[in-house]
């Protein structure tokens, strides 16, 4: 018997050390796996309220969670790659076209 | 006991992971922390009795995806990154920031006052077709819709990765 608050707050860890990450790196491929690391947090608050309501939906919206990250990551890497091919850079600092 | 065992072994090898993440300076050794905590999530959704959504954890995030991060990141031959340093609004503002989240997040959830409830190894167990009904019954539009999304994304990939010829 764990209490479920635990399963939550490990999931608002996870959730912060992403944001933070997300923050400090300056790697755009860095960057953007900080996102995947903060979907899977949410994804392991979804499992842990599905097995305390003991409903099927809250894994079914995790295969959802995981199939738009998938979709997300082929696209946001392709992305990169154009921005590499044009900036010659993967520093977010270098990307800077739209500052004034 | 063996529960909470477990529970403690997966998550302090997650969160070190995570932190392993934050605080690596090389993108590959990110990309192989992160697969550590993909790989120990993947453990405790088991332990919540999700074996549909640990294999497909493993398979896919920690598979295809992780796999996918690391092919780019040896592609464009990414190096350490230099830090820069960070602003002094975002330092000002984000250590209070975060002490005031965690003291929330304790107070909502950790304090005996709140109820939550608990979970146990075995209490709840979602097996693979129990969720395929679930997800061909209740959730068939939003599988066919995932579907036209998943395409889109395929293509627009293809498209965006593509050289340009003149």
């Amino acid at each position: 018997m764990i209490p479920l608050s635990w399963y939550l707050i490990l999931g608002a860890i996870l959730f912060a050390i992403g944001v933070a990450s997300f923050l400090i790196k300056r790697n755009i491929i860095t960057i953007f796996m900080s996102i995947e690391l903060m979907l899977n947090a949410v994804n392991l608050t979804f499992v842990a309220f599905a097995s305390h309501w003991h409903q099927v939906s809250g894994q079914v919206f995790v295969f959802f969670v995981m199939v738009v990250a998938a979709a997300e990551a082929a696209v946001g890497l392709a992305i990169i790659i154009a921005v590499f091919r044009t900036r010659e850079t993967l520093n977010v600092d270098q990307v800077n076209l739209l500052k004034l | 006991m063996l529960h909470y065992l477990l529970f403690f072994i997966f998550a302090g090898v997650c969160l070190a992971g995570a932190l392993f993440f934050l605080f690596q300076r090389h993108p590959v050794n990110s990309a192989l922390s992160l697969i550590v905590v993909m790989g120990s999530l993947a453990a405790l959704f088991l332990m919540l009795g999700a074996e549909f959504v640990a294999a497909v954890q493993v398979i896919v995030y920690a598979g295809a995806v992780m796999v996918l991060f690391i092919f780019v990141i040896m592609l464009l031959n990414a190096g350490e990154e230099e830090r820069t340093r960070g602003s002094k609004v975002a330092l000002i503002l984000g250590v209070p920031g975060l002490i005031v989240f965690f003291c929330l997040m304790y107070w909502t959830l950790a304090l005996p006052r709140s109820q939550v409830g608990h979970v146990s190894i075995g209490d709840f167990y979602v097996s693979t077709q129990q969720l395929g009904i679930a997800l061909f019954r209740e959730f068939l539009l939003p599988f066919e819709v995932t579907s036209v999304l998943v395409l889109i994304a395929i293509m627009g990939a293809v498209v965006l990765a593509r050289r340009e010829r003149h």
